[in-house]
């Protein structure tokens, strides 16, 4: 009976990676380096994390520590946003999994301090307009299986050795990836008693996708890069 | 309810100046303080609890030298706030409130393990925020003293010995989590049996303990805002809500008429998104596979319909104290009222399919019931005390923003199973979309944002957040900098209500019993 109705709702799937979806609500945007005479000086004193810096005839962005607060986007002095979705960028020189995994890459997500919007976006990705499944990625519950731990949340002192304990039961060869930018740089909530500032100060990270939340097109991304299936970004030291 | 008394704080009032002395209660409006003794307290308490009033959460703030411990109450019926405070010296223990409120249990085990403050008759305290395998004993992050921006070294030892407390030949203990399968939140289970019935279940959460409210002290109000939306990103704007109205009680500025509308709209679309979600983690939970692929397509539009309107999936950065930070055109509110329509009539088409499946009715009838008895013990809130014939919603009781003279309806069951809890989000869904096209429809004119100017004081901000009612305490200083600000959300008045609901029931049906509560983890731990 399910069935029936399943097919009644029709193909949603994304053509992503081979074409971009065009709905506009599918990314939130970013903010990118903009000219200061288009935003203006006093617009990297509304940024709260100090993700905005004034270099010479430029504003720029450090989006490990952009959290999508949008003052930048609302406010009178405005930066330019950019609707797309290549948001990983790799932090490793180690070797990706590439080819070899193309058909069955596995991933274990850990929690390691979340607000729930990040495992919400990942969720997402299951769903019938991303079904991550088409491209051989799946999500494991055993860390015994995985090729990948994905992390999300800045690494709370609780989470800190159930995180270890999963990442030491993987077997090699083994990556990381951070998602979110609790996950990537620990702002808002650290490095603070409680916090570290971020998965790299825990864990060797080999992908990031920085963004609160990453939308699931912008963690795809990551997953991609992983197999080499997105041309790689390094972020500079 | 036809008895009920028409002002119920001046019921309230009434009976407590017969106990305490004179000048020991102010009161202004629908909010009241009483200052107490230790003494009185217990009289004080059972006097509120006895005129219909619930435990919203306890606030406790450094006073130069000594604690004041606030007891905040809501009136379950209709409009009142009763403030107790109770005054108390460094090391001195409190009297505990819990053997006459039972939702204080958790409040209370909180401070005392984050402020170091005993709570005297109580039963068990310690290892409850911070675990003892992770932190070193003898540290209480909460007390001003305390320097947040220092890391704590990870505790060598990790010495912990889980507590039992089922004595039987033959009884075990079962730990789930904090990492188990899937794609969830860090917290864990740990569900005591005889074979197969779970006998007791222990939640032990705070592994995600950020320390927001910490973390927040000395901050401005519009970083602390940040992390209002953060504490849980999936109801981020109910959160944001609670915390702006505190934020213009203190300074006295209401928002314009149109961000009040504006606030409800994106107030009831996040509640529809949540409740989706709620419902696609229900149906997955019991293993159908295709109705939760539909129904997670529905929530995927509802976030693109958030993206593409208010530009942010989690509609982050919208509400600001004084108003929210954009207006929408008559294209955006007919994509607002037609995507929300077509989620809606879709996700009824599913329900009403579902009630018809006999494998998930199997599942989820009579399954994890929570009696009203224990529900009002517990002070259960959100659609979880809806469904166990509670019918507490502060949009009614405690009408704020533009939810003051629009009538809205309460869905309600009696049941209180998982089936229960189903049926009263999908009528809540309901009830969301005509109230989105009711506001809609006629949509004041005007500004959406009006400028502010902080000030000095310390006010309750409240909203319905899509699990439950949200309290947030405010605490500013003359310039805007937060002193103090205390969540009391609703997942953790709530959690405790979920280890109830599963005695009783098999192992099998844990998940769906955790699924139907839809609680979240980051929420409650802060």
């Amino acid at each position: 009976m399910w069935t029936t109705k399943g097919i009644a709702r029709g193909f949603l799937t994304t053509p992503c990676p081979r074409a971009r979806p065009e709905d506009p609500g599918a990314t939130p945007g970013r903010p990118m380096a903009t000219s200061v005479s288009q935003a203006g000086a006093v617009v990297a004193d509304v940024c709260p994390t100090g993700a905005l810096q004034l270099r010479e005839e430029i504003v720029d962005v450090d989006l490990g520590r952009c959290i999508s607060c949008q003052r930048c986007r609302r406010g009178e002095t405005r930066m330019e946003w950019v609707e797309d979705t290549a948001w990983a960028v790799r932090l490793s020189s180690r070797r990706l999994p590439g080819k070899a995994f193309r058909h069955s890459l596995h991933v274990r997500v850990v929690d390691a301090g979340d607000g729930g919007e990040t495992l919400r976006e990942l969720k997402q990705l299951t769903s019938p307009y991303y079904a991550v499944h088409r491209l051989g990625i799946f999500f494991t519950p055993t860390p015994r299986d995985a090729d990948v731990l994905l992390v999300v949340g800045p690494v709370t002192q609780g989470t800190r050795q159930a995180l270890l304990d999963t990442y030491a039961a993987m077997a090699e060869p083994k990556w990381v990836m951070a998602v979110g930018s609790g996950a990537v740089s620990g702002v808002p909530f650290g490095p603070s008693f409680t916090s570290a500032g971020g998965v790299a100060d825990v864990l060797p990270v080999d992908v990031a996708v920085p963004g609160n939340p990453p939308p699931p097109l912008a963690i795809l991304d990551g997953l991609l890069n992983l197999l080499g299936r997105t041309p790689v970004k390094e972020l500079l030291p | 309810m036809s008895d009920l008394p028409h002002a119920p704080n001046a019921a309230l009032l009434a009976a407590l100046t017969e106990i305490l002395p004179q000048g020991a209660i102010r009161s202004d409006g629908d909010q009241a303080e009483v200052e107490t003794s230790t003494q009185d307290l217990p009289n004080v308490v059972d006097a509120a609890v006895r005129n219909g009033y619930a435990l919203a959460g306890i606030v406790v703030e450094w006073e130069g030298s000594g604690w004041l411990c606030h007891y905040a109450f809501y009136c379950s019926y209709g409009p009142g706030f009763v403030h107790i405070l109770l005054r108390g010296t460094g090391g001195n223990p409190l009297p505990s409130i819990s053997p006459r409120v039972f939702s204080a249990d958790w409040p209370e085990r909180e401070i005392e393990d984050l402020f170091e403050i005993p709570f005297e008759g109580h039963p068990l305290l310690g290892d409850f925020v911070l675990h003892n395998e992770d932190w070193p004993e003898g540290i209480a992050p909460m007390r001003p003293a305390y320097d947040s921006a220092e890391p704590k070294p990870p505790r060598a030892d990790r010495v912990w010995r889980p507590q039992r407390f089922v004595d039987a030949p033959g009884a075990f203990s079962m730990s789930v989590g904090p990492i188990y399968s899937g794609i969830a939140e860090s917290a864990q289970f740990r569900l005591e049996s005889e074979g197969e019935q779970i006998l007791y279940a222990t939640p032990r959460l705070f592994y995600k303990y950020r320390g927001l409210e910490k973390i927040a002290e000395g901050q401005g109000i519009d970083d602390v805002l940040l992390l209002t939306e953060r504490l849980n990103g999936t109801s981020a704007l109910a959160h944001a809500l609670a915390f702006a109205q505190a934020a213009e009680a203190i300074a006295e500025v209401s928002p314009p008429p149109r961000a009040e509308a504006l606030r409800l709209v994106f107030a009831e679309l996040e509640r529809l998104r949540s409740h989706l979600s709620t419902i696609e983690e229900l149906v997955e939970s019991t293993g159908l596979g295709v109705p939760t692929a539909m129904l997670s397509s529905i929530v995927e539009d509802l976030l693109r319909l958030s993206g593409r309107v208010a530009g942010h999936r989690y509609l982050f950065g919208l509400v600001r104290p004084g108003g929210i930070t954009l207006d929408i055109s008559e294209t955006e509110s007919a994509d607002i009222a037609t995507t929300t329509w077509q989620a809606v009539a879709r996700l009824r088409r599913i329900v009403d399919q579902l009630a018809y499946d006999n494998g998930f009715l199997d599942r989820v009838e009579q399954v994890g019931t929570l009696h009203v008895a224990s529900a009002l013990r517990h002070g259960v809130v959100g659609p979880v005390g809806r469904a166990s014939g509670l019918g507490r919603d502060l949009r009614v009781i405690q009408p704020y923003g533009a939810y003051q003279g629009r009538e809205v309806h309460v869905a309600l069951a009696q049941e209180g199973d998982a089936f229960a809890r189903l049926r009263v989000l999908a009528s809540e869904a309901d009830e969301s979309l005509r109230l989105i096209e009711e506001v809609l429809a006629s949509l004041p004119a005007g500004p959406t944002l009006v400028p502010w100017q902080p000030r000095a004081g310390a006010a309750l901000g409240w909203s319905e957040a899509p699990i439950g009612a949200a309290f947030h305490w405010l605490r500013l200083s003359p310039v805007g900098c937060v002193l103090r600000w205390r969540v009391m959300p609703p997942s953790f008045t709530n959690w405790p209500a979920l280890a109830t609901a599963v005695e009783g029931f098999a192992f099998q049906d844990f998940p769906i019993i955790l699924a139907s509560f839809g609680l979240s983890v980051a929420e409650s731990d802060r």
